[in-house]
């Protein structure tokens, strides 16, 4: 008879493939999984509470800090839900240019993704080839906003700036060639023995399962359950756009894996249709109650600068009441959820992230596995630790 | 000054401390611990487009093998005591980089849960500033902290079991 004493082991939060500063702790039975225990708060920095005592405007940048690894998707979730709260109508361009960043942005989430998934497992070239890629979004990142990561680009009512010349060409060309990269991947990864051993069968979670959890984004898509809030809920001009919605079979690693990737190949679809609808026009909304004041106006008179010195120190007033947003951010839905008091901050803002709830699958989806199977769990789930504690 | 050094300054031991001193900062292999958003820009530094190896730097998973950690992103009040632990697992001779607002004075997140600074546990060599540093940045921080290797004295004295690292006040 067999010792069946269990034991416990600590992973984190120190540790090179937990994307952060996550940590577990595993009860084992020689190297299989019985229990799973996120231990989460490692990187709690008081976004919600510091957010009550920051005008609309001054919000924004703390939201860059969530996910970091999708700012931009950030951005557009928060200014959609306060946009919705001061009944803001965005310009078209505006809105045209939004689903382009929000696009690309999940294309760099998703670059990031496949490089820390596969170097997880023990694929070291893909995390090369994809970051290559990801330089080239944090280019055009840089080109429109000045930042690399934290871009703080988006504005209540618009964006904060009109794209510079040359925009459009280096977004297209990169769409370009971007299908191909994504072939490299899969010819890298799709075929590779040891990638499937390690994929196919791993972390299963079933759609009742996982619908029950609150698992959102790619991972849900990866169990067959055909949800995207871009299309069933459209938002930010989503309902103008066609393309499709991936969706898994065997609720497995690797079709979370496929899908993914296909997300990838819609998201360039998605871009090249916003480009060819780009028309000049303004890019912020004639609204002056809320938006910053055209910055030729704030350089060249005094009302201008008075209206900016305004907006800028004490904000504006929202009307009372609450209200929510979700956004089909990279790694699932991404809530904010305002509650107005009158002021010109808000008196709770809550943010739902998609991360958090996906979390929580983690011990089904790896107890009764390989402690190495573990690493692949929680690379597929796809985990920020800054938008899990917040 | 007070420095225990019982080799003495000669043209022998400061050609030894030089050439320990080169050894040691053309292979800084720094942990790889990414806390927050600072994280992902070391992670492009070490990729293909800024390529840290070709400065021999190598990230290592286990504080036993490195020597060099970079604090990369936010150090709230609970991460503290892991920082201080892995640190102080750390062998010697080993050197702190503060990448990053967060690490360097607690950036925006000025709140109850967050450090304000990690040079209120840990013993900085190199503050790089940048929410987060571009990767040039972290190039920079590095070469400076090169640099800084370069200047101490009885570093070979110090490997050998003889007096303490130190470096000349006036350097």
């Amino acid at each position: 008879m067999a010792n069946t004493e269990t034991m416990t082991l600590n992973m984190g939060p120190q540790h090179p493939s937990t994307h952060g500063v996550l940590r577990l702790v595993l009860e084992l039975d020689g190297e299989v999984i019985v229990k799973v225990t996120p231990h989460i708060g490692y990187l709690h920095r008081g976004v919600e509470k510091l957010s009550e005592h920051r005008t609309y405007h001054q919000i924004l940048p703390l939201t860059d800090r969530l996910d970091y690894l999708a700012p931009m998707s950030n951005n557009l979730g928060y200014i959609l839900a306060v946009e919705k709260l001061m009944a803001v109508e965005v310009p078209e361009r505006a809105e045209t240019i939004r689903i382009i960043m929000a696009e690309l942005t999940r294309l760099q989430s998703h670059l990031v993704w496949i490089a820390c998934h596969a170097l997880d497992i023990g694929a070291m070239t893909v995390f090369i080839y994809a970051f290559r890629e990801r330089e080239t979004i944090m280019e055009i990142y840089e080109q429109i906003s000045g930042a690399r990561m934290t871009s703080n680009f988006f504005r209540v009512g618009g964006l904060s700036q009109d794209v510079p010349d040359g925009f459009v060409k280096k977004v297209s060309d990169f769409i370009d060639v971007m299908p191909g990269y994504l072939d490299q991947y899969e010819g890298l990864l799709t075929t590779n023995p040891i990638w499937l051993k390690r994929t196919i069968g791993n972390g299963v979670i079933s759609a009742e399962d996982a619908i029950d959890i609150g698992i959102t984004g790619p991972a849900l898509r990866g169990s067959g359950v055909d949800w995207d809030l871009r299309r069933d809920t459209p938002y930010a001009g989503y309902e103008k756009y066609t393309f499709q919605v991936p969706v898994g079979e065997k609720c497995d690693t690797f079709d979370r894996y496929k899908v993914r990737l296909v997300e990838m190949r819609e998201s360039c679809k998605i871009v090249r249709q916003a480009l060819d609808k780009l028309k000049p026009g303004p890019v912020l909304a004639d609204c002056p109650q809320v938006c910053y004041p055209p910055k030729e106006n704030v350089y060249n008179s005094i009302e201008g600068l008075i209206h900016h010195f305004k907006i800028a120190s004490e904000g504006f007033y929202a009307p009372e009441g609450e209200v929510y947003q979700g956004v089909e951010a990279p790694k699932g839905e991404l809530g904010f959820y305002i509650v107005s008091d009158g002021g010109n901050m808000p008196e709770r803002l809550r943010i739902r992230p998609p991360s958090f709830i996906n979390l929580q699958a983690i011990e089904q989806m790896s107890v009764g596995s390989m402690i190495a199977d573990l690493v692949a769990v929680i690379g597929t789930l796809d985990i920020v630790l800054g938008e899990i504690d917040r | 000054m007070g420095v225990d050094n019982p080799l003495g300054d000669n043209v022998i031991t400061t050609s030894l401390d030089l050439l320990v001193n080169w050894s040691r900062k053309s292979s800084i292999w720094p942990m790889t611990f990414g806390l927050a958003c600072c994280a992902i820009e070391m992670m492009a530094t070490g990729a293909s487009h800024n390529d840290l190896d070709r400065f021999g730097i190598i990230f290592r998973a286990s504080p036993r093998q490195s020597d060099c950690i970079i604090i990369a992103g936010t150090v709230t009040k609970k991460m503290l005591p892991v920082i201080k632990t892995v640190y102080e697992q750390m062998p010697e001779p080993k050197w702190v980089i503060a990448m990053g607002a967060c690490a360097c004075s607690g950036g925006i997140f000025d709140t109850y849960s967050v450090v304000q600074g990690i040079d209120e546990a840990l013993p900085v060599d190199v503050y790089i500033p940048g929410c987060p540093p571009r990767p040039e940045a972290l190039l920079y921080g590095l070469m400076k902290l090169q640099d800084k290797i370069m200047t101490e004295r009885n570093s070979f004295g110090s490997a050998i079991g003889l007096g303490q690292r130190y470096i000349p006040e006036a350097a």
